[in-house]
């Protein structure tokens, strides 16, 4: 049933007050049809009896309340999907961009998904190697998880998630099926056409789909982006079967188009003006990714979000991380000392580390030598600051050791080249070789047998 | 049952009109897809409805229906092992009907109707029962004794019961009660919102032995206490939740997985099938109740999950049971209802969140306790049971002084702060030994009197003061250095960091280490111990603090952790090493 009205009331930023309508639903998607004869798509946010509340997935821009009409068409936002999107680029709201071809759809997904049944779930436990020690060392990936990345302005993490997406693999599974699905929120064209280079460079570029919305476009269709990503990424995952690795860029764009729709709501605002139900929005986002029983596909989401000031408290890095399965913390101290990934390993953190390292995944050290490198190396941290303060000579003589292994650490284990891939038994055996540097008796976190196995002789 | 017309939909609030007769907190079904409801709030002929499923494509003009009846649980055999949703719909029978995803508009029922259960009656026809009397009991798993108990406000003659294999709705005995006859089955309901009635309650006693040694030595929770794990994200609430979860001493887990992770539940839903427990060496699911409503689910089934919990941790209570229920995270609880709050247009109280939010939480825990069960008169059958609560905090940016944990630690007896930078060092459980509190110490050391174990109590102290030197004695040391301290408490600095790296580190993800009993706690403590007296008594005589930190003896002792429980013998050769080398002196390496 097609009902056209021409009754809008009020605009407001991307909201449109319709009235005398009869028989809206909640959530359902309109057209709206401009005096110059474009149409936008809307939803409907509050169904009354005979008024309703839309927002606009695009901007408001051109829109007047005389010659508007609102069609109600009783579906939802969907995004055609098909094979063929591989290698494609499209908009932030999934329309084909730059005059790429047509898809022919061979289905019409909503873009809102909807939630995973927990019992349905598979739990991520295959080991992703992404040849960055920092990473597959200490904050290992596994298959199916969502760890984002937190930065900050000027850190090079455009360059880490390429290396990422460039180098991922699974150890024995290196052929497989794998898609790179890429969704841009607010990002220059610059930083885009970084991605896009690099994805070229690895010669990956025919199996990444990407969705853009530049700083430029319209900040309402970033509320779409990681939506519609997601979808054509369950599409290439749970109905294709294909390991499907999602980058997310900026997540702070899209969440401030969040709060730019709550203020036009007038809702009350929560903590520094975002929205109360932002944890429960970005869950709907984060938690899309997974693996599902008795399905081969598999969806590894890497946001990526700017800490405001580099604030870890910020809502924004504070409520994703209590959605996702860890974090990979960058810091500006490692990057000012030339430090390349530049990743703060102690605040970082994997939380499906343990099912996908150790015997038959990578090697039966593997948990050990991580907690005694991340054990020591907080200790040496420690060290070299009071040494700071204080001078070396105030330090007993272990800290001087520890001090000493901090550096190291840094230097041989974080450190590494942009195209530097390191296979995890080389990372392996750095690390044993840096703990050597260690007196044995603090070995307490390591098993003996694996001292006697694996640590070098002196 | 009346019939009314939805006027308005905004998310997870339905408003209706022209339901007649209806009370707060009935079920409604909203919607041509009878979405599940209740109802928060009537104004005049408009019907508030808290709408526990996804409500797009619910428009004004689809009908309502009240079912006159208050948001409930069934209880009887069958629930042990299982994983529901926050309104008690089994998720395997979910997944059966709609596959991998959550749809809504589905009717299960929350318990096995078809499946026959062999009932042993305990009493004879003729006895005189009241309300919680044990009827007959059902094995329900290896674990699980389930009694079948006469329920709340029934009470008379016994007219008939008898054994043998039923449904859980074929009547299994029959009391003649002053007005009538009263059927009775092993299934029961009880409305969430209502705590079920028992005879008195009673102060906790007995510790809830976790096997995790910060907590069990340290901060111990007692069987009927109440408990809270506030920690910024990473610092391991959940581990901690899981570890309990899995070694507690309790014999009934009801695990709330409220607005978080699907793979969390995913973990615990594989790997507790797996899991023996430490006593009977069954699989641990035979003890546990999942329920679970992740963050992508709807937010307002959220807000009854915890009710959901809580009412079947009383039912297994009134069996005389002891219930250790974990609720992760009563953030995201304390978030629905602040959501539903704000789409009521309520007048905000701190951050947004709802005036009554502090009430809403002193009454969940409050649900917590050890009390004397109905149907336990003296001589007869004096049933105790208990239940242990223990939630998690999530406060935004790590920031304890938010609503949510202030209002829980103005309840909960029990403190476990967590602490990200102990995290980040990978000091688990980070659970920082200066600023967590239990307020059951007393409790526990008269129950650890009782039993003989005066020792536990006093290293307890000990290992505490140690601690605490040792945040004094650091402050120093930054201050002017090491240089500046003296030789006893450079000692003392090095037994406190014995303390932390042996004995209050702890792996859940080691075979060996995840569980420690209190025996080996206690000998684990003694060994530090022992050591701090044998080598202060090394100084006096003129030995140098250098060569005694080099010896041997504490390689073993760092590993003490990784001896199994049946070879706690070796504790006796440690100690022993311990007076040798140190004593003598000389045969310090």
């Amino acid at each position: 049933m097609l009902r056209v009205y021409r009754t809008i009331k009020d605009v407001a930023g991307p909201l449109i007050l319709v009235e005398n309508v009869k028989g809206v639903k909640y959530g359902e998607v309109v057209s709206v049809e401009m005096p110059s004869g474009e149409v936008r798509q809307a939803k409907v946010l509050d169904a009354e009896s005979n008024r309703a509340l839309l927002q606009l997935f695009e901007g408001s821009w051109g829109l007047d309340v005389r010659d508007t009409k609102i069609f109600f068409r009783e579906k939802a936002q969907k995004l055609d999907v098909s094979r063929d999107m591989l290698g494609g680029i499209f908009d932030g709201v999934g329309r084909v961009r730059d005059g790429g071809p047509r898809i022919i759809p061979e289905k019409k997904l909503d873009i809102n998904g909807q939630p995973i049944n927990p019992y349905a779930r598979d739990y991520p436990s295959e080991f992703i190697q992404t040849g960055i020690s920092a990473i597959d060392g200490l904050n290992s990936l596994v298959r199916g998880q969502k760890l984002p990345i937190f930065s900050g302005a000027g850190l090079p993490h455009a360059e880490l998630a390429a290396q990422i997406a460039r180098q991922a693999k699974v150890l024995g599974d290196e052929a497989s099926n794998f898609a790179v699905v890429f969704g841009a929120m607010g990002i220059t064209f610059e930083e885009a056409n970084y991605f896009i280079t690099s994805f070229e460079k690895a010669g990956a570029l025919e199996r990444t789909v990407l969705f853009l919305n530049l700083a430029n476009e319209p900040v309402i269709e970033r509320i779409s982006t990681p939506r519609v990503a997601l979808t054509a990424a369950e599409y290439f995952a749970f109905d294709l079967g294909m390991h499907v690795l999602v980058i997310l860029t900026d997540m702070t764009n899209y969440c401030e188009a969040l709060r730019e729709v709550s203020a036009a709501r007038r809702e009350i605002p929560g903590r520094r003006g975002y929205p109360g139900y932002m944890y429960t929005d970005l869950a709907t986002i984060y938690e899309r990714a997974g693996r599902i029983k008795d399905n081969p596909g598999s969806i590894t989401l890497i946001p990526i979000l700017s800490m405001p000031e580099d604030d870890k408290t910020h809502p924004i890095p504070d409520l994703t991380g209590y959605i996702t399965e860890g974090q990979i913390i960058l810091s500006r101290d490692l990057h000012r000392k030339g430090i390349y990934p530049p990743i703060d390993v102690l605040p970082s953190l994997s939380r499906l580390k343990d099912k996908g390292i150790g015997e038959g995944k990578t090697r039966e050290d593997h948990a050990d030598t991580m907690n005694q490198l991340y054990a020591a190396y907080a200790r040496g941290r420690d060290a070299r600051e009071l040494a700071g303060i204080l001078g070396e000579s105030a330090l007993t003589e272990t800290d001087r050791i520890m001090a000493k292994f901090a550096e190291a650490f840094e230097e041989r284990y974080i450190k590494q080249g942009i195209d530097q891939d390191r296979s995890i038994i080389e990372t392996l055996e750095l690390g044993w070789e840096l703990l050597s540097i260690l007196p044995r008796e603090e070995l307490k976190r390591v098993h003996q047998e694996y001292i006697d196995k694996y640590l070098p002789a002196s | 049952m009346s019939t009314g017309e939805i006027i308005r939909v905004a998310g997870p609030l339905v408003i209706a009109t022209g339901l007649t007769g209806v009370k707060m907190y009935d079920v409604v079904l909203a919607g041509h897809e009878k979405l599940i409801g209740e109802i928060v709030e009537v104004r005049g002929d408009k019907v508030y409805i808290q709408v526990y499923e996804e409500t797009t494509g619910i428009g004004p003009g689809e009908p309502v229906e009240s079912t006159g009846q208050p948001l409930s649980v069934e209880l009887g055999p069958g629930i042990i092992g299982g994983f529901y949703d926050g309104i008690q719909r089994p998720l395997n029978l979910l997944y059966e009907t709609s596959g991998d995803r959550i749809s809504r508009g589905i009717k299960v029922r929350s318990v096995d109707l078809e499946r026959r259960w062999e009932f042993v009656p305990v009493l004879e026809a003729g006895a005189e029962v009241g309300p919680g009397d044990v009827l007959g009991t059902v094995q329900e798993t290896t674990l699980v004794v389930h009694k079948i108990m006469v329920p709340p406000g029934i009470s008379g003659k016994l007219a008939w019961i008898k054994g043998g294999r039923f449904t859980i709705e074929e009547p299994v005995a029959e009391v003649q009660t002053a007005k009538r006859v009263e059927r009775i089955t092993m299934l029961q309901k009880w409305p969430v919102r209502m705590h079920r009635p028992y005879r008195k309650k009673l102060n906790p006693y007995a510790p809830l032995v976790t096997g995790q040694r910060v907590i069990d030595t340290l901060f111990p929770v007692a069987k009927g206490g109440t408990a809270c794990i506030p920690g910024p994200f990473g610092s391991g609430k959940t581990v901690v939740q899981h570890q309990l979860a899995k070694w507690a001493d309790a014999d009934i887990i009801v695990y709330i997985g409220c607005g978080e992770r699907g793979n969390e539940m995913t973990d615990v839903l594989l790997s507790f099938p797996e899991l023996k427990d430490p006593k009977s060496g069954r699989p641990l699911m035979e003890r546990t109740i999942l329920i679970a409503n992740t963050s992508d689910m709807p937010v307002a089934a959220r807000e009854a999950s915890i009710y959901t919990g809580i009412t079947i941790a009383e039912y297994f209570r009134d069996m005389g049971y002891d219930v250790a229920l974990m609720a992760d995270s009563t953030s995201r609880w304390a978030e629905a209802l602040r959501e539903m709050s704000g789409r009521l247009e309520e007048m905000p109280g701190e951050e947004g969140y709802p005036a009554y939010l502090g009430s809403r939480i002193a009454e969940f825990y409050e649900r917590a306790g050890r009390v004397l069960c109905y149907g336990s008169e003296p001589g007869k059958d004096s049933r105790e049971g208990t239940i242990t609560a223990i939630g998690a905090v999530s406060p935004p940016g790590g920031d304890f002084s938010e609503p949510v944990t202030q209002n829980t630690l103005r309840v909960a007896k029990v403190f476990w702060g967590l602490d990200a930078n102990l995290a980040y060092r990978r000091h688990f459980p980070a659970i920082n030994w200066l600023q967590s509190y239990s307020l059951y110490l007393s409790t526990v050391d008269a129950y650890l009197a009782e039993h003989n174990q005066f020792e536990f109590s006093k290293n307890r102290q000990r290992a505490m003061a140690l601690l605490q030197e040792e945040s004094e004695l650091e402050e120093i040391v930054r201050l002017v250095g090491m240089d500046a301290l003296s030789t006893n408490d450079r000692l003392k600095l090095e037994v406190a960091r014995l303390i932390r790296e042996d004995f209050l580190h702890q792996n859940a993800f080691d075979d060996v280490d995840t569980y420690t009993s209190l025996t080996k706690q206690g000998r684990m403590l003694k060994l530090i111990l022992l050591f701090y007296d044998a080598a202060k008594s090394a100084l006096r005589k003129g030995e140098s603090l250098d060569k005694l930190l080099k010896a041997k003896v504490l390689e073993r002792m760092a590993k003490a952790k990784f001896i199994p429980e049946d070879r706690l013998a070796e504790f006796d050769d440690i100690e022993r090493e311990i007076l040798e080398s140190l004593a003598g002196g000389e045969e310090v390496a």
